[in-house]
């Protein structure tokens, strides 16, 4: 970890009069006098005035304080956090894809409408879904426009009872959050001590008023659901959907389909299972996948391919005429299209064996993890995972050592910690997602540092617990930040 | 003379008479960790046994209130609303509502102090 920490913000740096540009004068000096009084600002911004080399070196610094995948290993439970491999970033800032402008004629865009349509059939058959949208932003708009679409079907049928969604207590918190937005109620139910979902206790919830049951598949804990096929039959007996979140998708790749399990509709986060950037936050997205007899809900437009000789082969489908039942715009055009090329690209260079290899990998890494360190980490659910698992904090509990203080400890030794206190299902949940593309020597430190916390908990546990030691800033104030956020630096004052 | 009890989902409910003090058990705050918002009823709104009332938020999670008993809200603490760690400082001390109990018999469904400690430690497996 840098120990040299670069700790200002550009608005320290900031003198008045300063300036890193001179724009000619714009020929309207009275704009003053022209604009209404009511449409004129009484203060000048108060935007930092500094000078290009400031600037350059204010950025530059601040970037060797970020810790990402290129920088070291990443272990993050429930995000995927695997490499994005550099083609992507070519092949994404090829002239012909970023010189293009939305509003050109589809004739002259056919190799970038070429591209969408082959990534749409590609995660078709990946997903075992009939047909795809890329149009979603992100995984949590994927499900809202997922769970849309299941409405829309719902009402096109005129059932309009059906207002309910069922979500397992283990789900990811978008799940409900994208069924509130979506305008439908939250049902919970419970889950096994295994951590998969109860059949008994899903089945007296299924009625005439359930629209949907969302299923993360393998689950947050890392566990495949393997009563899919029976939950997907008593599911589809109540006439609901049946809905899958591709948070876990990794593991299946080439493997399993969510189409052949039974599931209807499906969104896939590219920025986890296809190493498209997480970019802090964005941009992601979240294609919808939806089996057939549900196309005509998805959102529009559509890139669709002429079966004859037409010319152009591609075009934009807005179809308002043909599906009176589409969802219309969820997106400004296609989504983040280029984030869908950078998919592509991964697709396409690994090919269909290495996709399979890929998810089997990361299921291996995972396992090796978990079985290396079962003997000092609390481990609820003994069983084979997949890509991911999830620990109840450290075994031997009288220290006094807590999950957040491993976590901590962690980033002393230059790892990003594992995810903390998720999901719900235990108190102390650690919850660690190598991903395939680790080595074996990566795994191996990784490894034999946390079996050092773990000695260190039981002989110096005071050391453990006021971790981090190293890092630039040592325990932030998470309470107080809750209670009183400091959002700007004038709020400093 | 006062008598505590607690429901499964680690609500307690100290009834004096036919008024009850609703708040969150000290395991509960304990496994929480530090609470930075207490979302409350207001006064006169009714609360149904087992049904969700409000939420307590810490820097760990956001969890569901569930009602432990039936009853009319007198009064919400409002302390909690400026100082949500008083629910840490003494959780038993600090009920997030007072109530006027509409079936006291639904208390038989609750657990006393140590049916409560030992749902506890069987809870910490």
């Amino acid at each position: 970890m840098n120990k040299k920490y670069y700790g200002k913000v550009i608005f320290e740096l900031s003198r008045p009069g300063r300036q890193g540009y001179s724009l000619p004068s714009n020929g309207c000096d009275d704009a003053l006098s022209v604009l209404p009084a009511d449409l004129l600002r009484q203060n000048a911004p108060q935007l930092p005035e500094v000078d290009e080399l400031t600037v350059v070196r204010h950025y530059n610094n601040m970037s060797t304080n970020n810790f990402g995948v290129d920088t070291g290993f990443y272990p993050l439970g429930s995000c995927t956090m695997k490499y994005n491999p550099k083609i992507n970033e070519e092949m994404a800032s090829l002239p012909a894809f970023t010189a293009l402008h939305p509003f050109q004629p589809s004739a002259t865009v056919q190799g970038a409408l070429e591209a969408y349509y082959t990534l749409q059939r590609m995660l078709c058959e990946i997903g075992g879904m009939a047909e795809f949208t890329l149009n979603p932003y992100a995984g949590a708009h994927g499900e809202l426009t997922g769970l849309m679409v299941i409405r829309a079907y719902h009402e096109s049928r005129g059932d309009m009872k059906r207002t309910k969604v069922i979500v397992p207590d283990s789900a990811h918190g978008t799940n409900p959050a994208s069924a509130a937005v979506a305008g439908l109620k939250v049902v919970e139910v419970k889950s096994l001590p295994d951590g998969t979902v109860d059949v008994e206790a899903l089945r007296p919830l299924l009625d005439d008023t359930i629209a949907a049951v969302m299923m993360t598949n393998p689950n947050t804990v890392g566990i495949f659901e393997h009563n899919i096929p029976e939950i997907a039959e008593i599911v589809h007996a109540c006439g609901a959907l049946l809905y899958y979140d591709g948070a876990n998708l990794n593991p299946l790749l080439g493997v399993a389909r969510p189409g052949d399990m039974g599931f209807d509709v499906m969104h896939i986060n590219l920025h986890k299972t296809f190493s498209t950037p997480h970019g802090g936050g964005g941009p992601g997205a979240g294609p919808v996948g939806v089996r057939a007899g549900l196309e005509q809900f998805l959102p529009n437009p559509r890139v669709v391919k002429h079966s004859g000789d037409d010319d152009p082969l591609f075009h934009l489908d807005f179809g308002t005429e043909k599906a009176p039942h589409a969802l219309g715009r969820i997106s400004s055009w296609l989504g983040n299209f280029a984030v869908e090329l950078r998919a592509l690209a991964y697709i396409l260079s690994l090919g269909r064996d290495g996709l399979k290899l890929a998810g089997t990998l990361a299921t291996l890494n995972a396992n090796y993890i978990k079985e290396s360190l079962r003997d000092l980490y609390a481990l609820p659910i003994d069983r084979v995972c997949k890509h991911e698992f999830v620990f109840d904090g450290l075994a031997d509990k009288s220290t006094g050592v807590t999950t957040l203080n491993v976590a901590k400890r962690l980033l002393d030794h230059g790892f990003h910690a594992p995810t903390i206190y998720f999901p719900l299902l235990f108190h102390e949940s650690l919850m660690i997602e190598p991903t395939e593309t680790e080595s074996k020597e990566t795994l191996d430190e990784f490894i034999a540092v946390m079996r050092d916390i773990a000695r260190e908990a039981a002989e110096d546990p005071e050391t453990v617990k006021n971790a981090p030691l190293e890092t630039p800033i040592r325990k932030p104030d998470d309470t107080a930040a809750a209670l009183n956020p400091v959002v700007t630096f004038a709020e400093l004052g | 003379m006062s008598k505590t009890y607690y429901s499964p989902t680690h609500e307690y409910v100290t009834v004096d008479g036919n008024i009850g003090y609703i708040g969150i058990s000290d395991y509960a705050q304990h496994a929480l960790g530090n609470v930075v918002y207490v979302d409350m009823p207001e006064q006169g709104d009714d609360l149904e046994a087992g049904e969700e009332f409000g939420a307590v938020e810490s820097v760990k999670a956001a969890s569901d209130l569930f009602a432990p008993v039936s009853g009319a809200v007198i009064e919400s603490n409002e302390q909690l609303i400026d100082n949500p760690r008083l629910i840490n400082e003494d959780a038993m001390a600090n009920w997030i509502v007072k109530i006027e109990l509409t079936d006291p018999s639904e208390l038989d469904n609750l657990m006393d102090e140590e049916a409560y400690r030992a749902h506890c430690e069987a809870e910490k497996h």
